[in-house]
């Protein structure tokens, strides 16, 4: 049975989509057929992050209305072969997702036997948003250790915790899960930034990854190749620690102090 | 800063950053999931008391809670003492 995860924040700007791609890779190069879709109607971004944005010929919503099979749809991601991409369509129609359309299409993705179905939501609490979330299982809440993340997240969590199918059939409700990118060791330890702990006790949630504020991200996006590919990576390394939670291991945080700098590199680093 | 700063311990801005946030959070978690007409029952509720006895605006409390199985609307009015009649 697939399961639908729905990977939010409330903020725009915290790397929800940068943690969908990495993520659905994750899951991909551990063998599961992982399909990971855009539900950012008007302002498609997932298929550049996945380096897939020439291929683009349908998108969900010509799923949803029939203009197209899903099958069509589908981006076969040309690194690993079990992924697929479903990407956001560019119209500014706001009621071109509906409820009933995302249910198809879901239903269709499950009957083909995806493992995963990783939901992309916009920032924002709007229609996207409520749809992406609305069918989920499960959530990871994308949160920068800053204020006005931490709190777009709350409300976030507020959401899932009402507005989801899973809350309204009252069947155990969202399983939901922190994920805290940016991270910066240095300046947490300055007393700069706030800590993960000090986010997992305002949330009240456990952490599935912490990832490492990092130059690879970016150089990650400019390329599209997710980060995660990027095995020299500690963010690459951050987020397959956290896909590897999400499959249940129980692996401690890693990336939580600053590197030590050996005596050369303080020597010749610069 | 001069040498009595070392002394004078000024929290951080990450501890300040997460004072703020565990109230305002805390706050926000009071209303969540009550209906949107909350706030306007609340101030209208209020001008209508306001046209009988001169009460604070704080001292009007309005919670809605579960009580086996039914929802209760709960309003709490502080009136003021009666020193000043």
């Amino acid at each position: 049975m697939a399961e639908i995860i729905v990977v939010t924040s409330g903020k725009g700007g915290v790397g929800k989509t940068t943690t969908s791609a990495s993520v659905a890779c994750g899951l991909a190069r551990r063998g599961k057929r992982v399909v990971v879709i855009d539900f950012d109607i008007g302002l498609r971004n997932l298929d550049l992050i996945m380096g897939c944005e020439r291929r683009v010929v349908y998108d969900f919503v010509n799923v949803i209305q029939g203009d197209c099979t899903l099958k069509q749809a589908l981006i076969k991601d040309k690194r690993l072969e079990t992924l697929h991409v479903l990407a956001a369509s560019q119209t500014r129609d706001k009621d071109a997702l509906t409820a009933e359309g995302v249910r198809r299409v879901l239903d269709d993705l499950i009957a083909d036997g995806f493992d995963y179905i990783l939901c992309d939501s916009p920032a924002g609490i709007e229609k996207g948003a409520h749809l992406a979330m609305y069918y989920a299982d499960r959530a990871v809440v994308v949160v920068n250790p800053e204020v006005s993340s931490v709190r777009d997240s709350d409300r976030i969590l507020g959401l899932l915790a009402s507005k989801t199918q899973r809350a309204e059939q009252g069947n155990g409700g969202v399983k939901e899960h922190l994920l805290l990118t940016r991270y910066n060791p240095r300046r947490v330890a300055s007393g700069e930034m706030m800590s993960v702990d000090d986010v997992k006790e305002i949330l009240g949630l456990d952490v599935i990854g912490v990832v490492p504020e990092s130059p690879d991200v970016l150089a990650a996006s400019n390329a599209g190749v997710p980060v995660i590919l990027n095995d020299e990576s500690d963010a690459s390394r951050a987020y397959d620690d956290a896909v590897a939670r999400l499959l249940g291991e129980n692996l401690p945080l890693r990336f939580l102090e600053e590197p030590k700098r050996g005596f050369f590199a303080r020597m010749f680093g610069g | 800063m001069g040498l009595l700063g070392l002394f004078r311990r000024t929290p951080t801005s990450a501890s300040v950053a997460k004072e703020r946030l565990r109230i305002i959070v805390a706050q926000e978690r009071t209303v969540r999931g009550s209906p949107d007409y909350l706030p306007l029952l609340r101030r209208e509720l209020l001008q209508v008391i306001h046209k009988y006895v001169n009460v604070d605006p704080e001292a009007v409390q309005i919670n809605l809670g579960q009580e086996e199985g039914h929802e209760v609307l709960e309003l709490s009015v502080a009136l003021p003492e009666k020193t000043r009649a």
